[in-house]
């Protein structure tokens, strides 16, 4: 497709610097090890592949979740979002997980959504820590806005640590923003943000390279399969 | 008293079943035990359900009346047995001396609850329903919360130990991970869930010293079996299981009334009663399905059942003993743990699972080898109600 780079450099809004997030592992329920990394706006066209077969599942909200996730990234990929960043679970190099956010301002973050592609090993919660250490003890920034739209997720972010009611409205819609400040994620932190760092050496590379994907059977088997876990 | 058979067993995989109605479950359920039982047109003279909480969740009752239309079993006569977790042995209990008697010849038990259509919260409130309601309930005691408090009464008595509960935890995960009923088919490993500091995230704190790995997940699920007279099952001409011995006992319903909290009478004389009556002491035991509702409670019934002194059931497991192949396979199917608890379902999957080890059935990586004997118990409440079973194979 045809680009005016003139017009484009209009469309495309201006970008608040963001430090890097710097990779850890995770050592999973099930003896597993997750790498946690930083997605680049070049990743987006494979993670869109995994998460389109969530698209059309009913379960837990995926649909609504994965169809937002997936215009997001979209916009961020195609330049039409401020200051969005995106961050990745994986486990021998597969996709287990993304979330992402962007920054309100420099002082205010505004976390979008958490996707945990395999399910019953808290991935969602490692991701959506990770999300807030990124905001916090990363980019320093003072408070992050939060909205559930699953039962799962409020009860694992308003619930867990517990999150403080606000009446600012948060741009996803739906109800008033949750937030999360500097006090409540401290005091927080020791039981729900986990992880090492340094990642080793092979792990990282088994992460940077090609991203691994179930494929969709497989996908929609793990989120809302009989069993259901 | 006339001796009874199982010639009928069956289950549906246990877990989140948002696609099935309640009474979907329990019809697929009967239908498998049914098809089991290979009665072909005949059809039982009574159907008894366990069933705990329909009427506060799904707001049906009256749920056997309904079953046995929709079974197509008219005219057999029908009722909804409620004994709270242990409504499925006190179901096949009803089953089993309604034929002892000389009533009825044929008989189909199928027990099941459908939990997972409210939230945790919920199903967590409708549980503890059960505790005593002015005693317990009004200060927001849950079953975790009692099991929590058992433990660190058990800890300090006995010298159990975290290490012993994580057996618990391992063995029966990982023999969940094999079975295609079990809710959670997943294995754990000690690092993820114990060692590593990033077990605070994996494995949080549920009701202390309880971790989330040491309570049992909330089920949908079904199991049913089909009993009858030992006359009508040698007709039939494959191998079958009788049930030589069954106890039950009660004890108070308040934790806080029992002389000593740890232990658990009701258990001691369920399994005593079960024993006089099969005439067969716990060493005749080759597999045993124990109601680990939390991993306490498998060690705490080890003991009370008689397979080890006080204060030995957390090191049997930690020593292997009650691993499959070890000296007594406890939970081959995964348990409560991992098989999953809907409470009404729970008593008669866990007799399914027996019968399919005694009619060794099972693949090799599940199935105790020659099991000729098995026990059951299925704990009511916390330890007020207690059912135990003891069936014996038997080959035509």
């Amino acid at each position: 497709m045809p680009v005016d780079m003139e017009l484009e450099m209009v469309l495309r809004p201006p970008q608040i610097p963001m430090p890097p997030y710097p990779p850890k592992m995770i050592t999973l329920a099930n003896g597993k090890i997750m790498v946690i990394r930083q997605a680049v706006r070049e990743d987006v066209p494979a993670i869109l592949k995994s998460v389109h077969p969530c698209l059309f599942i009913e379960r837990d909200y995926y649909d609504i979740v994965s169809a937002r996730l997936y215009g997001e990234l979209l916009a961020w990929y195609r330049y039409r979002v401020k200051s969005e960043y995106c961050l990745m679970g994986q486990v021998d190099g597969y996709l287990v997980g993304i979330v992402n956010g962007r920054l309100e301002n420099e002082k205010v973050g505004m976390s979008y959504h958490t996707l945990a592609i395999d399910r019953g090993l808290r991935i969602g919660s490692h991701l959506f820590a990770a999300k807030m250490e990124y905001h916090l003890d990363f980019m320093g920034q003072d408070e992050i806005l939060i909205v559930a739209e699953s039962p799962i997720g409020f009860r694992r972010w308003m619930v867990e640590y517990p999150l403080e009611a606000t009446k600012i409205p948060h741009e996803l819609g739906g109800g008033d923003s949750y937030r999360l400040t500097r006090e409540i994620y401290l005091k927080a932190k020791p039981r729900l943000v986990v992880g090492d760092r340094p990642v080793p050496q092979e792990l990282m590379d088994e992460a940077m390279a090609d991203i691994k994907f179930a494929d969709d059977d497989t996908i929609r088997e793990r989120i809302a399969g009989l069993k259901g876990r | 008293m006339r001796d009874v058979a199982i010639i009928g067993a069956g289950m549906i995989p246990f877990g989140r079943r948002d696609e099935d109605t309640l009474m979907d479950m329990l019809a697929y359920a009967s239908l498998k035990a049914l098809d089991d039982a290979g009665l072909g047109d005949k059809s039982v003279d009574a159907v008894y359900v366990a069933n705990m909480g329909g009427g506060m969740l799904q707001r049906q009752t009256a749920i056997a009346s309904s079953l046995v239309d929709r079974l197509s079993l008219l005219p057999a006569a029908a009722e909804t047995i409620e004994n709270g977790p242990a409504s499925g042995a006190s179901a096949v209990k009803n089953g089993l001396l309604a034929i002892a008697s000389g009533y009825y010849d044929t008989v189909l038990v199928v027990g099941g609850e459908k939990m997972r259509e409210v939230t945790g919260w919920r199903a967590t409130d409708f549980v503890a329903t059960m505790t005593h309601p002015q005693a317990e309930y009004p200060y927001g005691i849950t079953l975790p919360g009692m099991a929590g408090m058992f433990t660190r009464l058990y800890m300090e008595k006995y010298g159990v130990t975290r290490e012993h509960l994580l057996a618990i935890s391992l063995k029966n995960q990982a023999m969940g991970a094999l079975n295609p009923f079990a809710h959670v088919e997943m294995t754990l490993d000690r690092e993820g869930i114990f060692d590593s500091p990033h077990a605070v995230v994996n494995n949080p704190v549920s009701a202390d010293p309880l971790h989330l790995y040491d309570l049992c997940p909330v089920s949908d699920g079904a199991a049913a079996l089909v009993l009858c007279t030992v006359e009508i099952a040698k007709k039939i001409g494959k191998p079958y299981v009788v049930i030589a011995g069954f106890g039950q006992a009660t004890d108070t319903h308040t934790l806080a009334e029992r002389e000593d909290p740890t232990d658990l009478k009701a258990v001691t004389l369920a399994a005593q009663k079960a024993f006089a009556m099969a005439k067969l002491k716990p060493s005749d035991i080759n597999v045993a399905e124990l109601h680990d509702a939390f991993t306490i409670l498998e060690i705490a019934e080890s003991e009370h059942v008689g397979f080890f002194k006080k204060g030995e059931g957390g090191k049997a497991a930690v020593a292997g003993k009650t691993r499959l192949g070890g000296q007594i396979p406890i939970n081959v199917s995964g348990g409560l743990k991992a098989r999953g608890h809907p409470v009404g379902g729970t008593g008669v999957a866990q007799i399914v699972d027996i019968v399919w080890q005694l009619r060794h059935e099972l693949p090799e990586n599940r199935q105790v080898k020659n099991a000729e004997i098995g026990l059951t118990v299925n704990f009511g409440g916390f330890g007020n109600n207690v059912l135990c079973f003891i069936l014996r194979r038997v080959q035509p």
